[in-house]
């Protein structure tokens, strides 16, 4: 059964909204994105919608509590808060590189999380 | 602590401005004096939420307590702020008149002050008034100018006497709240606290807006403190280029109408309005306060902008139904002295109440030996803001945390922060701090310096930063660590 | 006191004092400081730990750390000094008095000098929101700046007034860690955030979002207990009746940023009441000579990638006046607020300049159009150029391209003014 829907697509900072034709599962048409990833965006946002997960886990021996870290791929939308939650007990020691994985294929997504910026050890001057 | 076996000479109920200058007073005598208050800081009733004006003493009636304390406090604030290491400002303020009857008002005003002994008093013409103050309203007709009224911070001026009292000896104990008195048939002994009984030879009710509960357990049932609220806004340092002085309106009935001033420490201040409520503890500001509030100042400074309020607040007087101050030794409980009902101009007058109240205890037999060793002197925290580059360079040589700015708006270095965790009545909370050392007093509001405060505190304080409260008990800043979640 | 003697000092080592700096080297200015008050580089960049910024900049999604050791690498590699825990006390043309912690003071004497302090939150204190004065009202900035870097929660169950980026950021935030956000209330009748924002951090996750909606009352005495939501009218005045209490122990506001200009005005600079920034021309010069300024300290930006555009121009104007590169003469015209625009940077410009390169002109609308808009601009009596955009919306700043071929009719204009109509 054919419905209309709105969707702002999330793939860049414009938030493109656009009006699409679904049949369950399956785009029909769309109009009002600006380009070719807005297709794909609401495709996906229809079947497997997935989001970027950007959170931070605890550091030993930095000379910062917490390590700011993001997916390198967007998760499964329904997995974002289990992730969150799994990676809140996630623990890496100090110093830490950026795009350093910090953790592989999380919850069996084959998504990983890398550090995005260095942390370096604690200097006992800090 | 063995309270039930020491006996103070003197128990003071409330640290706030009043209850420290007289244990300051006491303290230059050979007494064991105790200076109690429920709450977690020295002055956090009315005496960190008013006007902070020390007032030339034309209001008040002749003849009354309020008029004598007043002027009589007035006169000493030069010494007894230089003594403290605290601000002063003795600028002058002016009444405004604005409407048709204003000018004879002025009048009675000059008459009344003159009668009080207030000194150098004039009035000024309208053109001349707006010389003094160009964002003055065209409506201003004559202005009532008394040179010895000034500008004071009345929070400073509470903890610098609490400091210099416990440098001489007093005993200061916060957290305590005095439930009851004990006495002995009508001897006072002491006062009831959870804790226990504390026993003191005279007790000082000081206690500010619960002045009437403990009165009224001495048998003075007829006084009844009446709460009046006044709310306030505070400009940013940025509006002080519109108003230079400290401007009243002519006062009416209730109160001395909706100041617009300059403060101290360079922002601009409006307010207060005067509402009575029963709640003590009830100190929020209201829509139509506000509004009443702005009103009012707009009458005075047409120009005021908005945009340039960072902070809203609201004080509670601790109004009398007597009409003047209540200060006391009542025959009817021996050892007993009373303060109460001081509102405005108590602050003013806080300093002679000191005298007055040492006086009184004098004449119920409390016996005042000099003692040799009493130093006035207090010296407080040095100011990185207001410091000059020769001293700033040496501080930092020697102590690097002087170079640290944790609140960029005020310019507030981490030593003055670490300096008021420690000192002789230490700053315990995020507020404590804030009044003593002015982080997050400024244009951001501590948006940029909490974050470093909780952390700094608590490494001194020796706590978690989860127990860094705002202002006690239960105003925690933080409530867990991200990464743990309770059950 | 030290001296350091520089061509170019940079006050702020966010993104604007990054790039900035970075291109007063590239241009040849040989000695290039930042001074920076906070612990490190990067200005708010690393409490920003979402994604979105770099897109157009660097062509890659980064999250705000990222984005922010991209340009200090950069800055480094270029041989820029930073200087962090060090805090201007004063300012003037050509000499700026530092504070540092290991250094004692420093009289620091440029040629030039780029203001990149960014802006600040706007505090309850300046809403005047009426109530009491609990523990738990927070600036989402702030909270965000806990929560991710000191690694503590402000609360557990938020309610965040302001649809603003930051509060919408923040809702996803603190509910990924485990909070409760019982509610966002927006003024406007419609949300002031990116709208990739609407979906990924409040639709997502089912965050109830009320429109014409402001908090009237804070309810607490210790902690906040709970805040009184009332809707609007169009004039913001609240709807009697409307008033409605909700439980929570944490305020958060996303209210609106300002321009941290306090340090422009000790040096003098002219600030536009409109903007609460510096007056800047195209090469971002203010009203002193030898100082510029880049970036939110002049007005606030939606995208760091623009703020890097305009520092980049900025470093490289200061580099230039460091060098003795520009002292030749200019001919300005103004630039002025038309119908529907609020504000324009630069406000003044040389269209000899446009001989260089392009020069965008940055500016926000006063009203949302939800429709087909044309920007205008204006010399005089004549139409310069005409853009045509899907819809203008204040929280989204267009950016308008002045090119080569537009010289002529400018040059003999006394005033440019924008206009954006329906169209």
């Amino acid at each position: 059964m054919r419905e209309n829907r709105e969707f702002i697509c999330v793939t860049c900072p414009v938030g493109c909204t656009i009006e699409a034709v679904i049949e369950g599962q399956e785009l029909i048409e769309l109009k009002g994105n600006a380009c070719r990833r807005g297709i794909a965006f609401v495709r996906e946002e229809i079947s497997n919608p997935r989001r970027m997960l950007t959170t931070t886990v605890q550091v030993d021996g930095g000379a910062l509590p917490l390590l700011p870290v993001h997916s390198n791929e967007p998760l499964p939308k329904h997995l974002l808060l289990a992730a969150a939650a799994a990676l809140r007990r996630v623990r890496v020691t100090a110093p830490v590189t950026v795009g350093q994985v910090i953790v592989h294929d999380l919850l069996g997504t084959g998504v990983d999380m890398q550090a995005s910026r260095p942390v370096p050890a604690k200097q006992a001057t800090d | 602590m063995a309270d039930n076996k020491r006996t103070f000479d003197v128990i003071i109920v409330g640290a706030g401005v009043v209850g420290s200058l007289c244990a300051r007073e006491l303290a230059r005598y050979q007494l064991d004096i105790l200076l109690l208050d429920k709450c977690s800081d020295v002055g956090e009733g009315t005496t960190k939420a008013n006007t902070a004006i020390v007032h030339a003493g034309y209001d008040a009636k002749p003849g009354s307590l309020k008029a004598t304390l007043n002027v009589a406090g007035n006169a000493l604030y030069d010494e007894v702020c230089a003594e403290l290491d605290v601000d002063f400002d003795r600028c002058g303020t002016y009444v405004v008149g604005l409407a048709d009857g204003d000018e004879s008002t002025l009048q009675a005003l000059l008459a009344r002050g003159l009668e009080n002994g207030v000194p150098a008093l004039e009035i000024i013409s309208g053109e001349e008034m707006r010389r003094r103050e160009p964002a003055l309203t065209s409506d201003a007709r004559a202005a009532l100018y008394a040179p010895s009224g000034g500008l004071v911070d009345p929070f400073q001026l509470c903890y610098a006497a609490a400091e210099n009292a416990v440098a001489n000896g007093v005993e200061l104990r916060l957290n305590t709240e005095v439930t009851g008195l004990w006495r002995n048939d009508e001897r006072i002994v002491g006062v009831l606290t959870p804790a226990g009984p504390i026993r003191g030879r005279y007790v000082v009710i000081a206690a500010g807006l619960w002045a009437d509960t403990l009165m009224h357990q001495a048998g003075l049932d007829s006084f009844a403190i009446r709460p009046r609220k006044g709310e306030y806004f505070v400009m940013d340092k940025a509006a002080a280029d519109v108003v230079r002085n400290v401007l009243f309106p002519c006062p009416t009935s209730v109160s001395k109408g909706i100041l617009v001033t300059r403060t101290i420490h360079g922002n601009v201040m409006l307010g207060p309005n005067a509402v009575e409520q029963d709640d003590k503890c009830d100190l929020s500001t209201s829509q139509a306060g506000l509004n009443e509030v702005m009103e009012g100042a707009l009458k005075l400074v047409p120009g005021l902008d908005s945009r340039h309020v960072i902070r809203t607040f609201a004080g509670l007087r601790a109004g009398g139904n007597t009409g003047d101050f209540y200060i006391d030794a009542p025959r009817s409980t021996p050892g007993l002295v009373v303060l109460a009902g001081i509102e405005s101009p108590g602050l003013t007058a806080a300093p002679s109440i000191a005298r007055y109240v040492t006086a009184l205890l004098g004449e119920s037999g409390l016996c005042l030996e000099p003692r040799p060793a009493f130093s006035p002197i207090r010296h407080g925290i040095p100011r990185f803001s207001e410091l000059d580059d020769a001293e700033r360079e040496a501080l930092i040589a020697q102590d690097p945390r002087w170079g640290r700015i944790i609140c960029r708006c005020e310019m507030v270095s981490e030593a003055e922060i670490v300096a008021a965790c420690h000192a002789p009545v230490p700053a315990r909370t995020y507020d404590a701090l804030k009044r003593r050392v002015r982080v997050g007093s400024g244009r951001c509001q501590g948006g940029f310096d909490q974050p470093y405060v909780i952390d700094i505190m608590a490494r001194e304080l020796g706590v978690s930063p989860l127990e860094i409260t705002k202002k006690g008990r239960r105003s925690q800043m933080v409530v867990r660590r991200t990464k743990e979640l309770r059950a | 006191m030290k001296q350091l003697q520089c061509d170019v000092l940079v006050i702020g080592a966010g993104p604007a004092g990054l790039a900035a700096a970075y291109e007063a080297r590239r241009t040849g200015a040989a000695n290039v400081v930042i001074v920076e008050r906070n612990d490190e580089a990067g200005g708010i960049l690393p409490q920003c730990i979402h994604n979105g910024f770099g897109v157009r900049a660097l062509g890659a999604d980064l999250t705000g750390p990222e984005y922010a050791y991209r340009w200090i690498d950069r800055a480094r590699k270029e041989g820029v000094g930073i200087l962090s825990r060090t805090m201007v006390l004063g300012l003037e043309a050509q000499r700026a008095v530092v504070a540092n912690p290991r250094e004692g003071l420093v009289d620091i004497m440029p040629r030039a000098v780029v203001l990149c302090m960014g802006c600040r939150e706007r505090p309850r204190g300046a809403l005047a929101i009426p109530g009491e004065r609990p523990a738990g009202v927070y600036t989402a900035g702030t909270a965000q700046r806990l929560v991710n870097m000191e690694g503590y929660m402000p609360g557990s169950r938020y309610v965040i007034l302001g649809s603003g980026d930051i509060g919408m950021i923040m809702a996803r935030r603190l509910t990924l860690e485990g909070a409760e956000v019982a509610e966002m209330a927006e003024i406007l009748p419609y949300v002031s955030g990116l709208r990739r924002n609407l979906v990924q951090c409040i639709r997502d996750f089912d965050i109830p979002l009320s429109l014409c909606t402001t908090v009237t009352n804070v309810y607490g005495r210790d902690r906040v207990e709970a805040v009184e939501l009332s809707t609007v009218d169009e004039r913001w005045r609240p709807v009697p009746g409307s008033q409605r209490r909700v439980p929570c122990d944490t305020l958060l506001l996303s209210v609106g940023l300002i321009p941290e200009n306090e340090l422009s005005r000790v040096a003098g600079v002219a600030i536009d009441p409109v903007t609460g920034g510096p007056f800047v021309d195209e090469r971002f010069a203010t009203s002193v000579p030898g100082i510029f300024a880049a970036g939110n300290v002049v007005h606030v930006y939606d995208l760091v990638d623009d703020v890097t555009e305009s520092a980049l121009a900025a470093g490289r104007s200061a580099a230039r006046h460091a060098m003795g590169l520009d002292g030749g003469p200019r001919s300005e015209i103004e630039l002025a607020a038309g119908d529907n625009v609020r504000h324009v940077v630069p406000h003044r410009l040389d269209p000899g300049s446009l001989e260089q390169g392009e020069v965008l002109l940055h500016l926000r609308v006063r009203r949302p159009i939800e429709a087909a808009t044309r920007i205008e601009v204006w010399a005089d009596d004549h139409r310069l150029l005409s853009r045509r955009l899907r819809y203008v919306r204040p929280a989204e700043m267009v950016t308008i391209a002045l090119q080569e071929q537009h010289r002529a009719m400018l040059e003999g204009a006394r005033r440019l003014t924008i206009h954006a109509q329906e169209a």
